[in-house]
């Protein structure tokens, strides 16, 4: 394997891996905070995807510039945030966060088989497509190799100033401090005045805006269509798993190291790129069970 | 097994036990017809419009009386919902739904699953779309019959018509889908293509797994290998994913895409799939058939599709039509031959028999083997302005017959025992566009 090979690989792999992150940060934003694994994160990635390409769609039927993709890549989030997380989170999560593990996971993974058949109502079974966000940034060529600009320079861009904003987010800012104090101790929290109802409400659209981010960023690139929720929901959890649950550090790590068993095997080793991202969790997880990054006894799963 | 040898037992004493076959039928208030078809998950891109075009066809024959005065009740089975729950509804229907044939099925796992079963449970059973060659290649069926080629003719079709139009080519790489179809294809078109073009060399060969959303990877690898042609028989999400991010990359500029099951993306894939590909259609199905498009049938057909869905018609519309043209052509020839007023299940077996039926293409021959022999259309994609996604030039139909392995040969030695002499053996009809 020479040098150009080995760049072009870790260039692909870079890409694939900032989707990857995004999806998972929210996945294991709410897990940390809240001790819920969300399955319909999934389905809320896919909505988003859906709203973005159905949004953009329409605007350029309008006439409006290919280039307003990327504001309403953002609404399609914060929408999918706030009319879909919110509800959720308050009318039905809130209501089982005492309950056992198990009744919380069959109660998202009902919510996810709702969301599916709501899309599939919805958008109907025909695979859409819009790339019209990608093309305008236009191609860069390496090493004789076109690449896309938004998947080779925008996408990892977005993912490294989602990691750094979400650290100075829960470190930095008030609403993160109380964010992190909720997480340590819910009971001590509320004893000082802390709201933690509110709390969890805001962690929850957090997470859901960037499930919903995540799938309009993908939109541009890939075929929407019923089944694209499970596939993601599957391959974040693998991550957040592997990282730790809860850990956002963790997360991004991993997702850069699937991103890059992933494509390297397709320069290697075609027949196992699919198995990559599980190899490398159960190797994570014989060595350290509690993930990469997580602490022994914080695990819930 | 064990269990299966009881239930024919039974079956066998029962047969045996009941008086002969009456001679016909009682003349059924409606004919009951069950048709398997995916309305959910990644295949409902093909399962979909062939449910709205059966229901078009369907109301068309019961608008003009049915068949001999009998109307025609279908009903559908989801085949996304999984095979048990498909075998369990198609028996359903068989034995307490009173259905009289069976129309199954888009997936070649359901057809393997279904064809004994319908020997089991006594009902013709038309396959109307699956592509595995080895149904008949590997059974005999007395009751399952197939109304539409297989996956040889299909890949053999592609293959020539590679040949024929860019006989200079030296290497080739595939991306299919990682499931059965996605690798039995690439087994009959590397056989076929190294038995008659000895000197290709194959450079890369990927299957990224079913449903994949992002072939980032892949064309980048592609791209440094830059080969001269590229074969995908994948389809829906797949296919779509694959040509736009190429697309989007210039892989479509510097190589030669071969896309045996393009048609049913050309509407979906718009702008993306540029000039100079390979187009196939699992038959001889487009929606602009250069020999059918001028037929009244043909053009009234189409029109109301379009009004129906919004969408043209793509190959499984094409597919679901020669079923029903086998069901009604098998049934009036069973009363004709007879002269009843109804067949009975003998009377229609015996006219399925090498039946000729013509659906929205040219006409279809079940073979005697059961197979049916089907003419295959190739072309190349062009942008002409006309529709705002490509449409096919320089369109080539090959005969079924010389495209369809013999009657009990196996299709991969038969495809392997063939030469280069073959691409310019069979007839082939040639049309600009």
């Amino acid at each position: 394997m020479n040098l150009a090979i080995f760049l072009l690989a870790l260039f692909d792999g870079v890409a694939y891996a900032a989707l990857v992150f995004i999806v998972a940060l929210g996945l294991t934003l709410i897990f940390g905070v809240m001790r819920i694994l969300n399955v319909a994160h999934g389905s809320l990635y896919a909505i988003g995807a859906y709203a973005s390409v159905s949004l953009t769609g329409y605007a350029l039927s309008l006439g409006f510039a290919p280039v307003l993709a990327f504001p309403l890549m953002i609404v399609s989030a914060v929408l999918v945030g706030i009319l879909i997380g919110a509800p959720l989170e308050k009318f039905l999560l809130r209501r089982i966060y005492d309950k056992s593990e198990v009744l919380q996971l069959l109660m998202t993974f009902a919510v996810f088989m709702i969301l599916e058949d709501v899309q599939r109502l919805v958008w109907g079974t025909r695979p859409y497509f819009d790339s019209s966000a990608l093309q305008v940034l236009g191609n860069v060529t390496v090493f004789g190799v076109t690449y896309t600009a938004y998947q080779m320079i925008l996408l990892p861009l977005i993912a490294v100033a989602l990691l750094l904003g979400m650290r100075f987010f829960l470190r930095h800012t008030v609403t993160g401090k109380l964010i992190t104090a909720t997480t340590e101790d819910r009971e001590a929290a509320q004893s000082i005045g802390v709201d933690a109802d509110k709390v969890f409400l805001f962690t929850f659209v957090i997470g859901a805006i960037l499930a919903g981010l995540g799938g309009a960023l993908a939109s541009p690139t890939t075929s929407i269509l019923p089944g694209m929720g499970a596939d993601m929901i599957v391959l974040s959890f693998a991550v957040v798993a592997t990282a730790g649950l809860g850990q956002i550090e963790g997360a991004a790590l991993t997702a850069l190291m699937i991103g890059l068993g992933r494509s390297f095997a397709v320069y290697l080793y075609p027949e196992i790129s699919v198995l990559v991202p599980y190899l490398i969790m159960v190797l994570v997880l014989l060595v350290r069970p509690e993930g990469l990054f997580g602490t022994p006894g914080a695990r819930k799963i | 097994m064990k269990h299966l040898f009881v239930k024919r037992a039974v079956a066998a004493t029962l047969a045996a036990a009941l008086p002969m076959a009456a001679l016909a039928a009682d003349k059924p208030e409606s004919l009951k017809i069950g048709m398997t078809a995916f309305l959910t998950g990644p295949a409902s891109v093909f399962g979909v419009p062939a449910r709205d075009a059966t229901e078009i066809m369907v109301e068309n024959i019961n608008a003009e009386g049915g068949i001999n005065g009998v109307p025609i009740d279908i009903s559908f089975i989801d085949e996304g919902a999984g095979a048990e729950s498909l075998t369990s509804e198609y028996r359903r229907m068989v034995e307490s739904g009173g259905a009289e044939v069976m129309l199954a099925s888009i997936s070649s796992g359901n057809c393997q699953t279904i064809a004994p079963l319908a020997e089991d449970l006594q009902v013709p059973n038309l396959m109307w779309d699956c592509g595995t060659q080895r149904i008949f290649e590997e059974n005999d069926y007395k009751y399952v019959f197939r109304t539409q080629a297989n996956a040889t003719p299909e890949m053999l079709a592609s293959v020539i018509y590679l040949l024929k139009t860019k006989p200079d080519f030296n290497t080739i790489a595939v991306v299919n889908q990682d499931y059965a179809w996605g690798r039995d294809s690439w087994d009959i078109f590397s056989t076929a293509l190294k038995a008659m073009k000895p000197d290709v060399e194959v450079v890369a060969e990927f299957f990224p797994k079913f449903g994949s959303p992002d072939f980032s990877t892949e064309i980048s690898r592609l791209q440094a290998l830059n080969p001269d042609v590229i074969l995908s028989t994948s389809w829906g999400g797949d296919l779509d994913t694959f040509v736009q991010q190429a697309s989007q990359r210039g892989l479509l500029n510097s190589s030669t895409f071969v896309l045996p099951l393009a048609e049913s993306s050309l509407e979906r894939l718009g702008s993306a799939l540029t000039e100079g590909h390979i187009v196939g259609a699992r038959g001889d199905h487009y929606f602009l058939h250069p020999e059918r498009r001028d037929d009244a049938d043909f053009q009234a057909f189409m029109k109301q599709y379009e009004e129906k869905t919004g969408e043209v018609s793509v190959y499984p519309v094409f597919h679901a039509s020669q079923a029903m043209a086998a069901l009604t052509t098998a049934y009036e020839k069973a009363i004709a031959d007879n002269g009843v007023e109804w067949p009975s299940e003998e009377q229609l077996l015996a006219a399925l028999e090498g039946l000729e039926f013509q659906g929205l293409g040219r006409p279809v021959k079940l073979r005697e083997d059961n197979q049916g022999v089907e003419a295959q259309l190739m072309g190349t994609s062009v942008q002409t302005g006309d529709y705002p996604f490509a449409t096919l030039e320089n369109i080539m139909i090959f005969d079924g017959a010389e495209l369809t392995t013999p009657v009990g040969e196996i299709s991969t030695e038969w495809v392997g025992s063939l030469d280069a002499g073959f691409v310019d053996s069979v007839s082939v009809d040639t049309y600009e566009n």
